[in-house]
């Protein structure tokens, strides 16, 4: 047994020290991932893109829309939902190593899009793109908690605040996994 | 070999670096959203202020412990109620009580011939199961549903007798769905309750003459002002096994979270007739505490 022990202590300090040179991410078959100069953001498996994946029916009129401030107000508040849950230390974890860029940008379509503010989504759907991730209810409660104070910054009325959050409540079961 | 060795071990590390949540039960940690555990109920259950609702008390989720205490005082034209106690939410899926209920009979003491002042106590222990559905999530139709019983323990059973109650214990069985309508910020709660309780059990229940239980009725309409304000009404109708005319109950009232950890309720409450004394309408007051 000792000496079993030994041989193998031995034989780790007996190794050559690999050369200098090696592209070790080449050798394990790691992919460089880079951003797209352009947009700032990765690339992402193909997936068919569709207003279906928004997960929902968007209002029928504008209106709503108006109260989050157009395109714009809705753009900066998805922004600043992304930004409050990368800074909150209940959910920062889920979102290290994801591009929040990609985030906040197709973010910003899903809430335009559903507030029938006159976008298109061009993200993945719901399920697919939260598989893995291991969210659970409290962790969506911070979201959603996150997301009342980009609103409530905004100066979005409550009642106005509630109907997104009608759109996306109903979602909870394609995020939630455990 | 070394470096690879080292840098594979670290790439297996950051790979298998999940989010890192503890799979066991976390104690205290909250996660409810503001006021989705509800307020206490006169029956130390969360609901509203005289409804029980399909909430679970503390502000835990499915991965958690959460408690809550609170105490209740409601000031009426011949009696003053106050009533104290305590509830632990399990994992937002099972709900257990406890409530003491303390009815100051003032003056309709001497009147009933009890004594001046004499207090009718009682003690409620109860427990309430989730069966399905969420308040704010899901199917935007499918409410919380959840099943709850309440043993109830008058410490007054020569007053109830005397009455002609049968019993000075009893049980209420109760099923409640709420639901959160986003879109119209209104919350909905249907709850049916099987009792025999006479005045809420403080004057025991069913009766010497042979009524037993009944099938009664709990509702609660509320609307979300912010996310920290709810004003609302609420009704709940009730047997009259003594034939006292016991009446059915109304409230209106308006819940504020102080923080997100303390709740005050304030309630108009109309409860009628109580020992045949009429119209005992006042105001309720209630603060609770939950973590
Ligand atoms: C109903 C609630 C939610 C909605 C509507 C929603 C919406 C979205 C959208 C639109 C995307 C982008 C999809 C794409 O770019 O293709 C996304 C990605 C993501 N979401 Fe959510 N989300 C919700 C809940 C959550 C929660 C609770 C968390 C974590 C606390 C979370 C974490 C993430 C992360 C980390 C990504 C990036 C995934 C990746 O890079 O592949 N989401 N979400």
């Amino acid at each position: 047994m000792l000496a079993t022990a030994a041989a193998a202590i031995a034989l780790i300090f007996l190794q050559q020290a690999p050369a200098e040179d090696i592209d070790w991410d080449a050798e394990f078959g790691v992919e460089e991932r880079e951003r797209d100069p352009a947009t700032g953001e990765f690339p992402v498996d193909p997936y068919e893109k569709s207003n279906a994946n928004a997960g929902a029916e968007p209002f029928a009129n504008g209106r709503l829309a108006a109260a989050f401030g157009g395109r714009e107000g809705i753009r900066r508040i998805a922004e600043r939902t992304v930004e409050l849950s990368e800074a909150d230390p209940r959910i920062a974890e889920i979102f290290v190593a994801h591009d929040t860029v990609r985030l906040k940008r197709t973010l910003s379509e899903q809430f335009c899009y559903l507030l029938g503010a006159g976008c298109d989504y061009t993200g993945r759907d719901m399920r697919a793109t939260h598989d893995g991730l291991g969210i659970r209810t409290a962790d969506l409660n911070a979201l959603v908690e996150n997301l009342q104070q980009a609103m409530r910054e905004a100066g979005v009325p409550f009642a106005a605040q509630n109907r997104l959050l009608s759109k996306l409540a109903p979602m909870s079961g394609d995020v939630v996994e455990r | 070999m070394r470096t690879p060795c080292v840098a594979t071990g670290l790439m297996l590390a950051i790979l298998s670096a999940q989010p890192a949540h503890a799979d066991d039960l976390e104690w205290f940690e909250g996660g409810k959203l503001v006021l989705t555990n509800g307020v206490t109920t006169i029956e130390g259950t969360s609901g509203g202020g005289i409804a029980t609702w399909a909430t679970i008390a503390g502000l835990e989720m499915d991965n958690g412990v959460g408690v809550s205490g609170h105490a209740t005082i409601i000031e009426l034209p011949d009696y003053g109620w106050q009533s104290h106690g305590v509830a632990v939410g399990i994992a937002n899926r099972v709900e257990l009580s406890y409530a003491r209920q303390n009815f100051d009979t003032r003056d309709v003491g001497t009147a009933l011939g009890l004594g001046e002042g004499y207090v009718l106590n009682q003690d409620i222990f109860a427990a309430k199961l989730r069966l399905l559905g969420d308040v704010v999530y899901g199917d935007p139709l499918l409410p919380q549903v959840s099943l709850g019983v309440e043993y109830k323990r008058s410490l007054d059973g020569d007053v109830a007798a005397a009455v002609g109650a049968a019993r000075a214990e009893g049980l209420d069985y109760t099923l409640s769905a709420t639901k959160l309508f986003l879109s119209r910020s209104v919350l909905v709660n249907a709850t049916a309750r099987l009792t025999e309780a006479n005045q809420n059990g403080l004057l025991g229940f069913g009766s010497a003459a042979g009524a037993g239980h009944s099938l009664q009725f709990e509702g609660s309409l509320g609307y979300q002002l912010s996310r920290r304000a709810v004003i609302g009404a609420e009704v709940r109708t009730k047997p009259d096994n003594l034939g006292l005319g016991e009446d059915d109950w109304f409230d209106l009232f308006a819940a504020y979270a102080v923080t997100d950890n303390i709740t005050v309720t304030a309630a108009y409450v109309d409860l009628g007739s109580i020992a045949t004394f009429e119209d005992q309408r006042g105001a309720f007051l209630s603060a609770q505490v939950a973590f």
